[in-house]
């Protein structure tokens, strides 16, 4: 007869222990692996403020700086341009207050922006991150009846005001982003910082 | 001579399970007599696996994956390596050849049924394969850096972005940075040389594996292990090789020629292989005019910007990631949604064979439109076709159960052999 019958309950926890320790030991294994894909130093270093020269814009003229990666556009408005962003009705802007969009506190006013003339902004849609096209003529029959001039996404249609708000029936969820900025003297800004801080 | 052989396959056979693969996969494997044209796409599969796999070894050996050196380097490969030229373009049409036979694969099996009990594994295994070639495809287009890698990668990353609470930080770690730049280019190549053709190479595996268990489905959708002869043979089937063997290398050499005229005398297409824009080195500061993935995203990027409408507090963007996302998941339950008891269109009655139909047209139309620039006009037409397209898999428990069926016959037809 068998002398040391298998003991089944010990057999099946010390292999549930096992399996159990094991996975520990492996989920611990594997936060290097997947810490590794987060960005690396050297990407979270490349952060620091650019400048960039107001003068020498023209009214309805676009420039683009690049700031952490990314476009930034500065576009100094019209007198006309600036007038049109207070005239659009309720219906025609998704958020024209600015209640549920990303910009500085200086910048949640129709014009979103310090200085009305010139407007500071991420050049990423916020629907899929494109790069949107600048469409300043204020009269363009493709773009509908209320377009005022803006920006127009090539990938998936969305259509921004010239204060970067968001249409209604595009997209895009948002208005685009205004970046942190501040006034280094009248024609000069920093985009990056705010006022009252320091990289 | 052939003693020798004998010998030496002798020898192996005892070490390792030579003959018992070759018979049991190749040699004793029996397949339907019936098999026409349609089934030849698994196998062209397969060569457009193997023709990645080795021009994509080559064009490692000179490219170079960094954000500064990429797109010269393909230059490079284009025009100063001795016949780099043709690799690259063997690569880059092929991937496009790929997606072709596995469209028309796939088709071949919503037209017979070949997903229907028992070969449900074989479609989702199938399936799965779809997914990875997708992602393998969508990170190879990113390593030459222009303008469509670039940003087709900033749509399709931004994309995870629209994940409620953890998609900017999943975007973020898929990124490696705070936006698509070297270390993304430097992952995908990885990914792309690497993980997937495994994953791929894997699931091939896999696939035929379940396939050889249950057997192969037919044009007639009827099963041929249902009669069998005296020594257990099916009496429909002929053993693959050498009739298939021999039949497929037919067709290889036919579809080849194909593949050669396309790479020979229009390896862009027009820009449907290779856009335009791509020859446009990546700048992140301007997007292009117009962009659009390559021809085999476009029925789903489609359905993407379809949604621009907001509803049940969930914003358009959103609802067109979930959307894409169902258009191609909701393949998978096409086992399940398909209550026919008849596998193949030949037997089907009148509504699937139409629901077949309008559901190919909806996807080619949709594949049509995602390749052009958005209008008011197009999109309200896509989406319509993308109802439709929806349509198609949500009807379908109802219309295969009304639907009035042909007798199918007990054994296999065939006609003028």
């Amino acid at each position: 007869m068998n002398k040391n019958p298998t003991d089944k309950a010990r057999r099946e926890f010390l292999s549930g222990a096992t399996l159990v320790l094991g996975g520990v030991g492996a989920s611990f294994a594997a936060i290097p692996f997947l810490s590794a894909f987060k960005p690396s130093a050297k990407a979270k270093a490349i952060g620091a403020p650019v400048e960039a020269n107001l003068n020498g814009i023209e009214p309805g003229q676009r420039i683009i700086v690049q700031w952490r990666g990314k476009p930034v556009w500065i576009v100094r408005r019209t007198t006309d341009q600036i007038d049109a962003l207070a005239s659009f009705d309720d219906k025609t802007l998704q958020d024209p207050e600015s209640n549920a969009s990303d910009q500085p506190d200086f910048a949640k006013n129709a014009w979103r922006s310090k200085d009305s003339e010139f407007l500071v902004l991420v050049g990423i849609c916020t629907h899929l991150g494109c790069s949107p096209n600048f469409f300043p003529g204020m009269d363009n029959k493709a773009m509908g009846s209320d377009w005022k001039g803006g920006f127009y996404c090539p990938c998936h249609g969305s259509k921004f005001d010239l204060a970067g708000r968001v249409y209604a029936g595009v997209p895009a969820p948002s208005n685009m982003p205004v970046p942190p900025y501040k006034f280094l003297s009248e024609d000069k800004i920093l985009i990056g910082e705010l006022d009252g801080e320091s990289a | 001579m052939n003693t020798i052989a004998k010998n030496l396959v002798g020898w192996i056979d005892q070490r390792f399970p030579l003959m018992s693969i070759w018979n049991e996969h190749i040699a004793q494997y029996y397949a339907p007599k019936n098999f026409n044209i349609w089934y030849y796409f698994g196998i062209f599969s397969m060569v457009m696996f193997v023709n990645q796999i080795l021009t994509g070894i080559w064009l490692t050996m000179n490219y170079k994956p960094s954000a500064i050196e990429a797109f010269s380097s393909v230059e490079y490969i284009m025009r100063d390596v001795d016949w780099g030229w043709l690799i690259r373009y063997m690569h880059s049409t092929g991937a496009s050849f790929f997606f072709i036979v596995i469209y028309l694969h796939m088709f071949r099996a919503l037209m017979y049924g070949s997903y229907k009990k028992p070969r449900e594994l074989i479609w989702i295994l199938g399936m799965f394969l779809y997914l990875t070639l997708m992602a393998e495809a969508f990170f190879g287009y990113i390593l030459p850096w222009g303008q469509m890698s670039y940003w087709g990668a900033q749509v399709i990353i931004s994309l995870f972005g629209a994940i409620p609470f953890v998609g900017e930080s999943l975007q973020t770690l898929i990124m490696g940075d705070y936006v698509v730049s070297d270390a993304t280019l430097n992952r995908f190549f990885s990914l792309h040389v690497i993980a997937l053709p495994f994953a791929i190479a894997g699931l091939v595996l896999l696939h035929i594996l379940a396939l050889h268990e249950v057997g192969s489905n037919n044009p007639d959708g009827v099963e041929i292990k249902n009669h069998k002869d005296s020594e257990g043979k099916p009496l429909d089937g002929i053993p693959f090789h050498p009739y298939y063997t021999s039949k497929d290398f037919v067709g290889i050499v036919v579809f080849l020629m194909i593949f050669a005229g396309v790479i020979f005398f229009a390896p862009e297409m027009g820009g449907y292989f290779l856009e335009h824009n791509n020859f446009i080195p990546a700048n992140p500061m301007q997007t292009p005019e117009h962009i659009a993935p390559v021809w085999y995203f476009t029925p789903f990027y489609s359905i993407l910007r379809a949604n621009t409408v907001n509803f049940f507090w969930i914003p358009a963007k959103l609802w067109g990631v979930i959307f894409m996302g169902f258009a191609v998941m909701i393949f998978f339950l096409l086992p399940w949604l398909d209550r026919s008891p008849v596998r193949s269109m030949r037997y089907k009655g009148w509504m699937s064979r139409t629901a077949l139909g309008i559901f190919v047209l909806s996807f080619l139309i949709l594949g049509y439109l995602g390749a052009l620039p958005p209008t008011p006009a197009r999109t309200i037409v896509a989406q319509i076709f993308t109802v439709i397209y929806f349509l198609f898999f949500l009807l379908m428990p109802i219309y295969t159960s009304l639907d009035k069926n042909k007798k199918v016959p007990e054994r296999i037809t065939t006609n003028g052999h």
